[in-house]
């Protein structure tokens, strides 16, 4: 039996007159990276803030560690945050950040600051203790944010977005690297982005969100390959989503459209850009529906305008339920 | 065009002036005359300045307007904050009604508010004096402090609150650690903002104070009555100095962390 270090139970959550989260539960294994993907609004942030202990829930538990502390405020929950906007105390040090929650802890003088010098360390920012936040840049106030978050020896890190301001290289080695760190340190990661290629790149599992429910839950390769609906294929793998006559539909990815098929469905070719190192031609079928096709290069010759055909081999195509 | 804009602006600009420093600055200098006469001048002097020591009355006054600037703004500041950050817990649909009604009392006439104060007084019993003097000038000076901390604390990102809560601060270390170091600037700028407020009222002093208590602003006017003496400029210049140097750190206090902003980037 494999142990649980997080579990969510029923877990709604309403604003007003808007739910946000709809009976959501999960089980989180120790040592586990998840990733909780979704479009903006789908209640990814609010489901974090909910296990932090910053939210209450309007009925669910949380359980921690076996213990139930629904009912706990933040401060006695071993569980810490790295926020969107990093959230550095800008009349602190960078010392005096990172070292805040042992200071709380009344952790001695001595033993706060070889602590802090070993987990800047870690982040890549030693020497750095006597800065102030306003004078790192974009990237140096990441480390801290995510070294002050560990400092307190968490049982589970969350994290909101946290590369969302970084620019696209930044992101990529930040991406590698706390990879590397969660593997170093064996701590469970809550991750959340809304960046398809993110969440398959860092994730033991994903957690696939729209609406406050949560429309699929599985490894990667599950959630690429075998989407569970119309949602997860859109979302997660940039797939067609084709009605068929007897009412269901099948997903298939840009890449596994086949154009000039004999005996294929015929469509219009409605659009052609190029972008990434992918040619991208937009197809309406008689019926009106839209499919996208993607080819590496530049060398497939349709023009706007022209009737082609277009088809997809069987194992490529993946029944889905309706959202 | 352009040209005759600038010089148009420039002429503004002068006008304005003139009209706001030259009698300022007259008041001074003549401060330092030794004429006994307020219109001619008969060379350097601070014979008024020693007047004014010697005067007794004065010195009193002076005391008082102190006693009151001093403790009304301290209460108010304290009155003011709390106000300011229990704004937090109020439903949105409320909001701008409270604080409406926290900021009223900048809004009122001060004529309005004397005589109100009068009333209220003489109807409670309390006898007028300091105490009176003081429950008035902490009332029209909560809503400078009200406004300052509440502008801050809108400019604040609230996820920093939310860090501190999350690394284990509870509501006590939350607000000594990070909230209160945070809406600091606002909160001294503003208790400087009303200290020069309660220094330099005049017309709701004279509605609530005793036969006794004068304070420095109200000695003036009522020394007015006998006409401008070079003395009563020095007095001027006095509360000039002091109200001047309030604002100007309240000033300076506010700003100073934009500035460096700005020169960082």
């Amino acid at each position: 039996m494999s142990e649980y270090i997080l579990k969510l139970e029923n877990i709604t959550k309403s604003f007003d007159d808007l739910t946000v989260l709809k009976h959501i539960s999960l089980e989180v294994e120790k040592g586990e990276f998840i990733t909780f993907l979704g479009p903006s609004g789908c209640g990814k942030t609010t489901t974090l803030r909910i296990i932090s202990g910053l939210l209450e829930p309007d009925s669910g538990s949380v359980i921690l560690h076996g213990q139930d502390v629904t009912a706990l405020p933040p401060e006695k929950r071993n569980v810490n945050t790295v926020f969107q906007s990093y959230a550095l105390f800008p009349h602190m040090t960078v010392e005096a950040n990172v070292g805040y929650g042992l200071k709380l802890k009344k952790v001695p003088k001595a033993e706060i600051s070889k602590r802090v010098s070993e987990i800047l360390e870690l982040v890549q920012l030693a020497g750095f203790e006597k800065r102030m936040p306003d004078e790192l840049s974009g990237g140096q106030q990441q480390r801290v944010a995510i070294a002050r978050a560990l400092a307190n020896g968490p049982e589970v890190l969350l994290l909101d977005e946290p590369l969302g301001a970084l620019d696209l290289q930044l992101r990529r080695q930040m991406q590698l690297e706390l990879k590397r760190l969660q593997k170093k340190l064996g701590i469970t990661f809550i991750y959340i982005t809304h960046d398809q290629e993110e969440a398959i790149n860092m994730s033991d599992r994903i957690v696939v969100m729209d609406k406050g429910i949560f429309q699929q839950v599985g490894t990667p390769d599950e959630v690429y390959n075998h989407p569970k609906n119309e949602f997860v294929a859109r979302f997660v793998g940039n797939a067609n989503i084709i009605p068929m006559e007897d009412g269901t539909s099948l997903a298939i990815r840009t890449e596994n459209i086949l154009l000039d098929v004999p005996g294929g469905i015929p469509a219009v070719v409605m659009e052609k850009s190029f972008a990434g190192g992918l040619m991208r031609i937009m197809l309406r079928t008689a019926e009106g529906t839209e499919v996208v096709a993607t080819r590496h290069g530049i060398d497939y010759a349709a023009e706007v305008g022209q009737m082609l055909t277009f088809g997809w081999e069987p194992q490529n195509a993946v029944a889905v339920e309706k959202e | 065009m352009k040209k005759k804009r600038i010089k148009l602006s420039g002429i503004y600009l002068a006008v304005i002036l003139f009209l706001t420093y030259v009698p300022i600055l007259l008041t001074v200098v003549y401060s330092f005359n030794a004429s006994k006469l307020t219109s001619v001048w008969e060379g350097f002097s601070l014979k008024w300045y020693q007047e004014l020591l010697r005067d007794r009355d004065l010195r009193e006054a002076l005391i008082n307007s102190l006693i009151l600037a001093v403790s009304s703004c301290s209460a108010a500041t304290v009155i003011g904050t709390m106000g300011a950050l229990g704004m937090k817990k109020v439903p949105l649909k409320t909001n701008g009604l409270i604080e409406s009604i926290s900021t009223m009392p900048m809004m009122i006439p001060e004529i309005i508010l004397g005589m109100v104060f009068l009333a209220a007084f003489s109807l409670v019993g309390l006898p007028f004096g300091m105490t009176t003097l003081i429950i008035s000038h902490t009332v029209f000076c909560i809503p400078y402090i009200f406004m300052m901390v509440r502008a801050r604390l809108e400019g604040m990102d609230q996820s920093i609150e939310d860090a501190a809560r999350d690394l284990g601060a509870g509501p006590f270390r939350l607000f000594w650690d990070i909230t209160l170091p945070m809406i600091l600037p606002a909160v001294l700028s503003g208790m400087l903002l009303a200290f020069a407020m309660s220094f330099d009222d005049v017309i709701i002093s004279l509605f609530v104070t005793g036969p006794r208590t004068n304070t420095l602003p109200v000695k003036i006017y009522t020394k007015l009555k006998t006409g401008v003496t070079p003395e009563i400029n020095a007095l001027a210049t006095i509360m000039l100095a002091v109200i001047v140097s309030a604002l100007l750190l309240s000033n300076f206090i506010s700003t100073r962390k934009t500035r460096r902003k700005v020169r960082d980037i």
